[in-house]
């Protein structure tokens, strides 16, 4: 095939390089730099394949720059006159600086530069070549990166430089990096012995990443040789397996049962107004879901604002969009209820029908203020990101912080429920509306302030749900469902209740759906309630006394 | 007004003066609109095109699951947001009735397997399927298949007294559940296109003119039956103990009926008429899909029973149509904005009209008539 | 006892008084009257997010044409309807455009099951539709043109770069997609094709979910348990709507970089996009007929009228919006050509018509109404645009009958004699 033919000569070429790169091992001469730079730059596909591979035999301290500039795109060339330069933002454009000379060629407009094509394969072998090359950076968190880049490469050329970074290595978690990524290297090695000490310092780790690399030493192939063929190393290697295995098993359920709090996190926050609304007053608040909406775009409204008047501060923006939020939604609460839903209490079925209608109106009203597209919410740097655990699973920041915030909202209405003279008057309406009218409350105020707190909280539960999903004027229509089967699974009228409701349900969901698949495993959940309701009619945390028949 | 004593009064008599204009003009429809489709010629004002025939047809099927719905909300107080779900069942009877019935006329000429099967790379024809080549049985599932459903759903919950917003949320679970199914390739039914291509029914041409106008016709029996049903259910004595459950449930159990028995059969009976509904109005809009398990669908429905006037059958049934003919009016003429009018026109009807239309318009035909009389009368009682 | 007759037919709307007027067919339309075009794309309901724009799209390319002095000599007009996301409600609107309105054309429709639901309308009363999304091929009606991608020109040209050594050379792959017809007919097709490069059905994963799926934890955790087996590991996604601004970033968020896990998406383009912080997705793909980010001059031109007309200047540009811009400007022509906005012969006409792809080339419309058109991959970038990083030498012919899948490989789509015939495996005559 002329595509194979073509390749050996790339490779060829590739090895001409080297050798030359290698019989020059001082520094190759200016002219051969530039020219590989050049290639990098517009040259072919294979060709910059082959012009990464040069330079980095070149052993030139300018090509970590070079490569790096590759990774993150920032490699250009000047339209004028085909000058190789790596770019970095500047207000009026870009700030050029020579790639093969690193002179400063001053600030051009992006038009006059192309920037070079570099796509993922490019990328990537620029990282890891970038990796071999940083292994003695001063900075510990790049040697770290570079460890990690060379575990995952299993570059074999890069283990005398390993070797030598590693005994001059002192902070402790890039030693361990570094010797995980010599075994890696090491498991391909000639030398039985190396092996096989390599199995035994990998299998002390826990990392699904391992558990590959150990399963493809056991793996047979056709005519029934393994892959690894000394029988000690093989066995080795298959306890090691075994034991790695069972650890990550136990983690994987540890994840699972992580994501189902996180999901059941985010069905408390989006419950937890209606379990006001409707739990607590008894409202079929069709339009809860809008709520949570118009907390959404009141977040994208600040970040807005921030954007516009106070870049720099972004970061601070959600935690602005919180308060904001819940007024919003808090005072669309309270006209709503003084508007509407008065006129509606002893009919709670109509007012399904009336909040119906006015999510209806709600949604079309946003689609027409703000369009009928999502809308992009940021993330604060500081909710992104994860942290990664040597079991491979990857707890997120913004999923932390919504477990977080949920608890603490959840937290913050009990408090004003139970400790406040706002949530004294509440219960005291909501168990008995003429008894606290004859003790002098005003019914008709307490009412329209209990919407507001439902309505507000949904409000922000819109800004933390800004932050996983689509801000759109549909996203209210797709928690209402959910919302409504935590309260009444949880049990109507118990805040408890819906706590316990809407992790159970998250964590059931997460459990049942690696198994059943996403689908099917949401249908289980339901057809679970349907059944636990005929088992207990009222709800997990089921209200006992009389207050049950009202 | 007939009195319950007098049991030999002609049934027409004992309906309500708007169940009886109601069931004129279906009536009257079910005979008229086919005749001046098929037999008044285009040119003519008093032509109605076959474009309306249809348009109305579906409508009528609406009206009947409206009826449907009353039925259990207006007479026994039981408040389901799942009542979408018998009406696509029954509409998925009469799909795959008509799936079966275009045979080897599908895009890849499969003897026995409809297209999306043949296309899911699926070998023979799930066990479900069988049987639905046959009208009768099919036309048997349509009213099976939701009221086995209901049967089921009813006995547990209203056994274990499952009641109130607690039923309309697990009824509304159930319809939602039934959504993700149906929307599963995997279950058999065509996931999210659904069931569609339809090509004729029982031998006749589904596009020709006189297959919709009987279309047409058949809808407005069944719902002029639907109708009589419910209504001769309610003033039986059984309606009556039903109607006490809806007052008071606690004191007509004590008063020693079984409640649960009453609202079962109420329960199964109205989910097999909104199976019927279903299953009529499939051939007239050519699609059936998961999308009318939506739980949006099912409290559509309660809103179009609420606006009509809950708890007088003819009232729902004006209800039903009124919503859907706003519903085709508005997104036609005022494509931007209909979900503002039609959002304003749920809360003004639950605002200034609680009885529904024709509850308020009864209210103020009585007021009037009473202040008309009583001055004749000399004094009010 | 017309009375009944009346009630109906005034039931039918205020367009009542027109339908009694309007009486005669719009071809013999007198000289002067506007020509009308229906517009049925979804205002409200789910699909409002998608295909808002390409109402608007519309009436700019309609108010241009007018501006130009309209066709055949007469203004255009555009009849806007909203069918809110709800099928049936597609049929019923798609009657009303054609019988009650009298379109002598309809743009519109944009998932799969609203073409299926309005598609025996447009036969029964032979009207026209123009379907501007990227589908799942397997359909071939002589009412309809499809404007969009068939499956192979996109997805077959996509897993194509990626196994190839520029595109990282993948050889595990993971199918995602949410659970509809065109996800399961794309994969079907893809796994075949797969299986065909030598790939075994160990390597592939499949995994679908349901509309509108937002937690996406789990799957993209076993995304990443599958690509850590140590080969290279590429994701396709047919991911649809809704569910893909989680699922990036549920992506982001778990750190999966496009130099590990490539995932390239053909539902995704820069409206999807607009909503979203594209920093963590720098890398990842798609594949589509046009990207904003082409430099030609038509499409400056393009997105400028844009701009202009919708007021804003932040708006993006997608592949349906210049599917549209082909697909009324091979209409427009068509027309001329035939002289007349009869549907058979504006049909006949458009048969080979031509049109300059905004992304340089020009598109030709085929006898089995798809398009050739050219296939471009782009890296998405910061600015929620995308990087082109491959394209098709030329233009790709849109095959409506998949070579990959057993019973529609057999199948011929050719409107033209001696075939005539959508589905046909002989010619009709």
């Amino acid at each position: 095939m002329p595509v194979s033919g073509l390749r050996a000569v790339f490779v060829c070429v590739v090895f001409v390089f080297a050798a030359l790169a290698a019989a020059a091992p001082s520094r190759a001469q200016d002219g051969d730099f530039a020219a590989l730079v050049a290639q990098l730059a517009v040259g072919a596909f294979e060709e910059k394949v082959a012009a990464i591979e040069a330079l980095v035999a070149t052993g030139d301290p300018r090509v970590q720059a070079i490569l790096e500039a590759v990774a993150d795109r920032n490699l250009y060339v000047r339209e004028a006159d085909g000058l190789v330069a790596i770019g970095a933002d500047h207000p009026d454009g870009l700030s050029l600086t020579d790639a093969v000379t690193g002179d400063d060629l001053g600030v051009v407009a992006s038009r006059d530069v192309d920037r070079v094509r570099a796509n993922n394969r490019l990328r990537r072998l620029a990282g890891s070549a970038i990796g071999t090359l940083t292994l003695m950076n001063p900075d510990p968190a790049v040697r770290l990166a570079a460890a990690e880049a060379v575990f995952r490469s299993q570059d074999a050329s890069a283990l005398s430089a390993l070797d030598q970074a590693l005994a001059e290595e002192t902070d402790d978690a890039v030693r361990q990096a570094m010797a995980k990524a010599r075994a890696a290297i090491l498991l391909d090695s000639d030398d039985p012995a190396a092996r096989l000490q390599a199995v035994e310092t990998l299998g002390a780790l826990t990392d699904p990443e391992i558990r590959s690399m150990l399963a493809a030493m056991l793996r047979q192939s056709n005519d029934g040789s393994f892959q690894e063929t000394d029988e000690a190393v093989r066995a080795a290697a298959g306890e090691a397996l075994d034991a790695i295995e069972g650890r990550l098993a136990t983690w994987r359920v540890a994840g699972y049962v992580y994501q189902g709090i996180s999901l059941g996190s985010v069905l408390l926050l989006a419950a937890i107004g209606l379990a006001i609304t409707f739990g607590v007053m008894g409202v079929i608040n069709m339009a809860h879901g809008e709520m949570v909406m118009l907390g959404a775009y009141t977040t994208y409204v600040v970040q807005q604002i921030f954007r516009d008047l106070a870049p720099g501060l972004f970061d601070v923006s959600l935690l602005v969009a919180i308060p904001a939020a819940f007024l919003v939604a808090g005072l669309a609460g309270i006209a709503i209820e003084r508007g509407i839903i008065r006129f509606l209490y002893g009919r709670p079925l109509e007012t399904l029908l009336a909040t119906w209608g006015l999510s209806l109106i709600l949604q079309q009203l946003v689609r027409t203020v703000f369009g009928p597209t999502n809308r992009e919410v940021g993330s604060p740097s500081w909710m992104q990101g994860a942290i990664e655990t040597t079991a491979g699973i990857t707890l997120t920041y913004n999923r932390l912080y919504i477990i977080l915030f949920s608890l603490i909202v959840f937290a913050g209405l009990i408090f004003v429920l139970r400790r406040t003279a706002l949530g004294l008057q509440m219960r005291a309406v909501t168990q008995n509306r003429q008894m606290a009218r004859a003790m002098g409350i005003r019914t008709d105020r307490v009412d329209a302030l209990t919407f507001g707190l439902g309505s507000g909280i949904a409000g922000m539960a819109g800004v933390a749900l800004s932050q996983i999903d689509n801000v759109s004027p549909n996203l209210g229509q797709s928690y209402i469902i959910d919302s409504f089967l935590v309260v009444v699974f949880g049990g109507v009228g118990n805040l408890w209740g819906t706590l316990a409701g809407a992790f159970s349900l998250g964590i059931a969901n997460k459990l049942l759906e690696p198994y059943a698949g996403a689908v099917l495993g949401k249908i289980l959940v339901l057809v679970a309630i349907i059944l636990f309701i005929q088992k207990r009619p009222r709800g997990l945390v089921a209200l006992k006394g009389r207050a049950v028949e009202g | 007004m007939p009195s319950p004593r007098t049991g030999y009064v002609p049934i027409l008599l004992r309906l309500d003066p708007g169940g009886v204009v109601l069931l004129a003009i279906v009536l009257g429809a079910a005979v008229l609109v086919p005749v001046l489709n098929l037999a008044v010629p285009p040119d003519s004002p008093f032509h109605v095109p076959s474009y309306l025939v249809s348009l109305w047809g579906k409508y009528l099927c609406f009206a009947l699951l409206a009826v449907s719905v009353d039925l259990v909300w207006g007479y026994c107080g039981i408040l389901s947001l799942g009542h979408g779900a018998f009406f696509a069942l029954g509409g998925y009877a009469m799909g795959m009735h008509l799936m079966r019935q275009i045979g080897d006329r599908g895009v890849y000429g499969h003897p026995v397997l409809p297209d999306f099967m043949v296309f899911l790379d699926w070998d023979r024809l799930p066990w479900y399927w069988h049987g639905f080549d046959s009208f009768a049985f099919a036309m048997m599932m349509v009213l099976l298949v939701p009221g086995t459903l209901a049967f089921v759903f009813g006995w547990l919950a209203f056994r274990s007294r499952v009641g109130g917003v607690y039923l309309s949320i697990i009824s509304q679970a159930m319809t939602y559940a039934l959504m993700l199914a149906f929307f599963r390739n995997d279950m058999g039914f065509g996931g999210n296109n659904g069931l569609t291509d339809f090509k004729d029914l029982l031998g006749f041409d589904l596009q020709a003119d006189g297959t919709r106008a009987a279309l047409f016709a058949a809808s407005a029996l069944a719902l002029a039956l639907g109708y009589l049903v419910c209504r001769l259910m309610m003033l039986s004595k059984f309606g009556r103990v039903v109607m006490a459950v809806r007052d008071g449930e606690s004191r007509t159990r004590f008063l020693g009926y079984r409640v649960e028995y009453y609202k079962l059969v109420v329960w199964v009976v109205s989910a097999m008429l909104a199976g019927l509904a279903g299953a009529l109005y499939v051939p007239q809009v050519g699609i059936i899909n998961p999308g009318e398990f939506s739980p949006a669908n099912s409290i559509e429905i309660i809103v179009w029973v609420a606006v009509g006037g809950r708890g007088t059958l003819y009232g729902a049934a004006l209800g039903g149509v009124l919503v859907n003919y706003a519903k085709t009016y508005f997104t036609g003429a005022a494509p931007e904005i209909w979900l503002f009018l039609l959002g304003g026109l749920f809360i003004a009807v639950t605002l200034f009209l609680p009885k529904g239309i024709v509850g308020t318009a009864a209210d103020g035909w009585r007021s009037l008539r009473r202040r008309i009389r009583a001055p004749a009368r000399g004094t009010v009682p | 006892m017309g009375l009944f007759g009346r009630i109906a037919r005034w039931g039918a709307g205020a367009a009542l008084a027109s339908a009694l007027t309007v009486g005669a067919p719009a071809a013999m339309a007198q000289e002067g009257e506007p020509i009308r075009i229906g517009i049925l794309h979804s205002l409200s309901g789910t699909m409002a997010i998608s295909e808002t724009t390409l109402k608007d799209v519309m009436l700019m390319l309609i108010e241009e044409q007018n501006a130009a002095g309209g066709v055949l000599g007469r203004p255009l007009e555009a009849v806007v309807v909203d069918p809110a996301s709800d099928w049936p409600l597609f049929a019923e609107k798609a009657r009303e455009l054609i019988e009650q309105e009298e379109v002598d054309v309809v743009f519109g429709c944009w998932t799969s099951v609203s073409r299926k639901s309005v598609l025996p309308v447009f036969e029964e009363l032979n009207g026209l539709l123009f379907y501007p999304v990227q589908y799942e091929g397997e359909e071939s009606s002589r009412n309809v043109f499809y404007t969009g991608a068939a499956p192979n020109q996109q997805a077959i040209p996509a897993v194509e770069y990626l196994m190839s050594d520029e595109g990282g050379a993948a050889e595990r792959w993971v199918l995602l997609g949410t659970d509809y017809v065109y996800p399961r007919t794309t994969n079907r097709i893809l796994r075949a094709f797969l299986n065909a490069n030598g790939v075994s059905d160990d390597d592939i994963m499949e995994e679908y979910t349901p509309f509108g799926h937002s937690d996406w934890q789990t799957i993209v955790a076993e995304v990443q348990e599958f690509a850590d087996q140590g080969l290279p590991t590429a994701v396709v996604s047919t991911i649809n709507g809704d569910a893909n601004v989680p699922f990036y970033l549920e992506l982001a968020n778990q750190g999966i970089d496009a130099a590990d896990i490539p995932v390239v998406a053909f539902s995704v383009g820069e409206e999807e996009l607009a909503g979203l912080d594209t920093e963590p997705l720098v890398g990842h793909l798609a594949a589509w007929n046009y990207f904003m980010s082409v430099d030609t001059a038509e499409n400056e031109a393009f997105i400028a009228a844009w701009h202009d007309f919708i007021g804003d200047d932040t708006r993006v540009t997608n592949d349906p919006m210049e599917a549209h811009y082909i697909g009324f400007n091979m209409w427009v022509q068509a027309v001329e050509q035939a002289g007349t906005t009869d549907v058979d012969a504006v049909r006949q006409a458009m048969y080979g018509q031509e049109v300059a792809n905004l992304t340089g080339g020009v598109a030709v419309m085929n006898t089995n109404h798809h398009l050739s058109k050219p296939v471009l991959i782009g890296e998405i970038l910061e600015d929620g645009q995308f990087d082109t990083v491959w394209e098709t030498d030329g233009v790709v012919v849109g095959d409506a009958w998949s070579d990959f899948i057993p019973e529609s490989a057999v199948l011929t789509a050719n409107w033209t004699y001696p075939w005539v015939c959508g589905n046909c495996e002989t010619p009709r005559f």
